[in-house]
């Protein structure tokens, strides 16, 4: 820890890489990023983001199916190609993707790092923020925000809430080379390392603004550096198949630089960082997390370089007396079922092929709310009752007929699936390509939780240490 | 209206949806800052509450970002139940960026006059700008 230096500008800027913005994020993201913090001096930190709102609760799942399972199961693909670079270079990860199972992650991780040379990997994990068995349906009920889905008290597959950046940073200042963690808000991922690196009081609520305004620039990997944004002819990036993650260069004051690995695709500039900057927000004044509420009206952004821009003007005021909690339940089942129209007229006879599906159900399951779109057509801007696709004259030479309807129970969702594939021989002409499947859902609940129930906890993976 | 033309919204601004649950949040933001007072006063929250009308809002807000040309609007229980309560294939509502891009605002002759293509040239210079 960097904690005892005296004079803040003598501080160095600390870099930190994102290599993944979500589970199912690309593998490779961290290659370029290594390489370039490799080639750099001072404090440098490599994050992932792996855990969407429903990923934890399907790494539950996992972890129920498999008390060895329920990190990320891209975590070994994520990490492998790094690992030893980042050892061997003093780059510290600090990664989510413990999921349900961090401990789990943490063993994986250990005996990857054994394998690789680094018997002495010092690798941490974070807990406390499952509160499952801490909390009963009851009082997730009373905690519940913005709904009532928990009135009914369902059973509770999963109930974690978001910790802040302090155990990290205590992770960080107690040695750990890597830092797994389960649910945690997103961008105190970036403002665990800059606490530990900097040593901002827990009440610098200015200071604690930027590193959190760093984390959420960081937090989607690509989508800062020209991922979610191409547009060809209107809005181009150069190099989607390589595209570089991005790179903070934050200072001991809070001042903030995007870029990117250098010989990667991709671009860093006002249009795409504003994009990002804005990415899931709602009141901009007010951006709640475990750790600050982070104010983005005043920001402003200056490209001072290629693939560089500078983000200055975050507001910080004091971090929300209760933390949030995502609470996920059962919610039944989801059905799926699709069939093809192409060539002359093919707009007319997926119409065709929808109203007949339509009035069968409407006999055989009169009470299953079935949704039907035709692709090709109206499907992603439409509605589930279906005007904007009657209203729609739009036709086409290639058209895909999706019904969707959900239900606790399997029968008429299975009534609806055979249905579809009945237009096969007794539906309109020339249907084809017919899929079908039964999926389960999930449905999450908002809580906010009081600080004192909630513990986070540091350990070290292997008893010695 | 003789001295103003229609233009798409995408030759103006470019944009980026966001979920949490039930509600969705659209950035916008001016390719040319000049463009900006422009939208402020055609694309209010009346405005993209009509284009979303399939959708049935139930609350639209609007949150100005002048410093970055930029505006946040916020539409309440547009995404069905959201990602994880919709019967429809894009339950993040990722895709709902483009339903705005795709409407239209009346400019100026000489403000619409600006393509796209100058705009990009506009933005390229402040660069070198700001490199300088």
């Amino acid at each position: 820890m960097i904690r005892s230096v005296a004079g803040v500008s003598d501080l160095p800027t600390a870099l930190i890489g994102c290599a993944a913005g979500f589970a199912a994020d690309r593998t490779d993201a961290g290659i370029p990023i290594v390489r370039t913090l490799r080639e750099r001096q001072g404090p440098r930190f490599l994050i992932y983001e792996t855990l969407g709102e429903r990923t934890l609760a399907l790494s539950q799942i996992e972890r129920r199916r498999d008390p060895a399972r329920g990190y990320n199961p891209s975590l070994a693909r994520f990490v492998e190609p790094i690992l030893g670079d980042c050892l061997a270079g003093g780059i510290k990860i600090v990664g989510n993707f413990g999921a349900a199972n961090p401990r789990a992650a943490g063993e994986l991780l250990a005996g990857m790092a054994k394998r690789l040379g680094f018997p002495s990997a010092r690798i941490a994990v974070v807990e406390g923020d499952d509160l499952s068995a801490a909390l009963s349906p009851d009082e997730f009920a009373a905690r519940e925000t913005g709904g009532a889905l928990l009135g009914a008290r369902p059973p509770i597959i999963a109930a974690n809430v978001y910790l802040g950046a302090a155990p990290i940073a205590e992770a960080l200042d107690r040695g750990a080379d890597i830092v797994v963690t389960g649910r945690v808000g997103d961008p105190s991922l970036a403002l665990g390392p800059l606490l530990h690196t900097f040593g901002w009081a827990p009440d610098d609520w200015r200071r604690l603004a930027c590193g959190t305004l760093a984390g959420h620039l960081l937090e989607c990997g690509s989508q800062v550096t020209g991922g979610y944004f191409a547009d060809p002819g209107i809005k181009d990036v150069p190099g989607m198949d390589t595209l570089g993650y991005p790179i903070a260069e934050i200072d001991a004051d809070g001042g903030i630089v995007i870029t990117k690995p250098e010989g990667t695709g991709g671009r860093v500039d006002r249009r795409t960082v504003t994009e990002q900057l804005l990415y899931e927000i709602h009141d901009p004044a007010a951006y709640l997390t475990p750790d600050v509420v982070l104010g983005i009206t005043e920001v402003e952004l200056a490209e001072i370089g290629p693939d560089r821009v500078r983000v200055t003007g975050a507001r910080g005021t004091p971090r929300p007396e209760t933390l949030k909690a995502t609470v996920c339940i059962d919610s039944g089942l989801l059905a799926e079922a699709e069939i093809s129209y192409a060539g002359p007229n093919a707009a007319a006879r997926a119409r065709l092929a929808i109203e007949t599906v339509r009035k069968r159900m409407a006999r055989r399951a009169p009470t299953l709310r079935t949704r039907a779109d035709a692709i090709g057509l109206m499907s992603i801007h439409g509605d589930t009752d279906g005007t904007a696709l009657d209203a729609s004259t739009q036709t086409a030479m290639d058209v895909r007929v999706r019904f969707a309807a959900e239900a606790m129970e399997r029968e008429p969702l299975e009534l609806l699936n055979l249905e579809v594939e009945a237009l096969y021989c007794a539906g309109p002409a020339g249907g084809g390509g017919v899929r079908a499947r039964i999926t389960p859902r999930l449905a999450s609940a908002s809580c906010l939780i009081e600080r004192e129930l909630v513990h986070p906890t540091v350990s070290f993976v292997g008893a010695e240490r | 209206m003789n001295d103003t033309v229609e233009v798409p919204l995408y030759r103006l601004v470019h944009a980026r949806a966001g979920d949490k649950g039930n509600r969705l949040n659209l950035a916008v933001i001016c390719y040319d800052p000049a463009c900006y007072p422009a939208l402020a006063a055609q694309l209010t929250a009346e405005r993209v509450a009509a284009i979303f009308a399939s959708r049935r809002p139930t609350k639209v807000v609007r949150y100005d970002l002048p410093k970055l040309h930029a505006f946040n609007f916020v539409l309440d229980d547009v995404l069905e139940g959201g990602v994880n309560a919709s019967l429809g294939l894009d339950g993040h509502g990722k895709g709902l960026s483009f339903l705005l891009l795709g409407s239209t605002v009346r400019l100026d002759k000489a403000l619409a006059s600006r393509k796209l293509a100058d705009v990009v040239e506009i933005a390229a210079d402040s660069r070198s700008d700001a490199q300088a």
